[in-house]
């Protein structure tokens, strides 16, 4: 008897390197969910998505590695879990084309263009010279009407112009992960996300320099 | 007797850590930021990185212990 309690015992403190205990950064995909919630009330919340741009790059910048794509993207643990714990994923291996440096990097500059693009149709309306458009642009091309979650701004319409167009950025990447995510591996998101290419490669650079050869 | 390793192609990894979160033996790191490393010494060859990695650039391969 007693010698099945120890060995009970001994099994679960034996497990060298299993992982039972989930910690606290296991649950962000609730802020990543809650923050695309968040954008069909109100639209300001966009901003928070600031959050997600800065810190990866902070991580990366600071301490050279990729802390927060392993750790704590939420986009990439809700990917984990709709596609891997629910299955919603064929699991198929993604083609190779998608996964070369090519199409990763043209895909990180596609993005950063598009990204400037949204900058300077904020810049417009600061200045006046662009009324704000209620929309959320999907895919880069589809305008989609988002009158509902807008209630005014204090500041200028400028800010709430940048809340649409950086919304649209971030519902953009959830839709085409998503079907990355149910055509491929769950989270075949990570393989051509702009942010994860970008720390990777501040990541490349800063090491190197260290003299570390990779 | 030959054993099974998972052996990561490093040029391909885009260091999203998927494999060493699913490693039920901690064997993997991410290197720098830059790619999966898997220690030898602790991979048991289970496969289960292999089978998570989203760009698939694991493979398990035989090694002659």
């Amino acid at each position: 008897m007693r010698k099945g309690v120890s060995g009970k015992r001994d099994l679960h403190e034996g497990g060298d390197g299993v992982k039972t205990k989930k910690k606290w950064y296991d649950y962000l995909w609730v802020a990543s969910l809650t923050y695309l919630i968040l954008g069909f009330f109100n639209i300001l919340f966009a901003w928070l998505g600031l959050l997600c741009f800065f810190i990866p790059l902070i991580i990366s910048l600071a301490k050279g590695n990729k802390a927060y794509c392993n750790r704590y993207c939420g986009r990439g643990q809700l990917f984990g879990l709709i596609g891997g714990t629910f299955g919603l994923s064929r699991k198929k291996d993604i083609p190779g084309w998608m996964k070369s440096k090519y199409f990763r990097y043209g895909f990180l500059i596609f993005f950063f263009i598009m990204f400037f693009l949204m900058l300077w149709n904020t810049y417009l309306v600061f200045a006046g010279a662009q009324d704000l458009k209620q929309v959320v642009t999907l895919l880069w091309t589809f305008k989609v009407p988002w009158r509902w979650a807008y209630h005014g701004t204090v500041i200028s319409e400028g800010v709430a112009q940048f809340a649409f167009g950086f919304y649209s950025v971030m519902l953009t990447s959830t839709v085409l992960g998503f079907f990355t995510m149910i055509l491929f591996k769950p989270r075949s998101w990570c393989v051509y996300c702009p942010m994860g290419t970008m720390t990777q490669l501040i990541c490349k650079a800063k090491n190197n320099m260290g003299g570390k050869e990779v | 007797m030959a054993k099974r390793k998972a052996s990561v192609c490093t040029t391909d990894c885009v260091a999203c850590g998927c494999c060493m979160k699913v490693c039920p033996r901690s064997a993997i790191t991410i290197s720098g930021g830059i790619y999966a490393a898997v220690d030898e010494e602790l991979c048991v060859g289970c496969g289960k990185c292999a089978k998570e990695c989203p760009a698939s650039v694991i493979s398990m391969r035989e090694v002659t212990a």
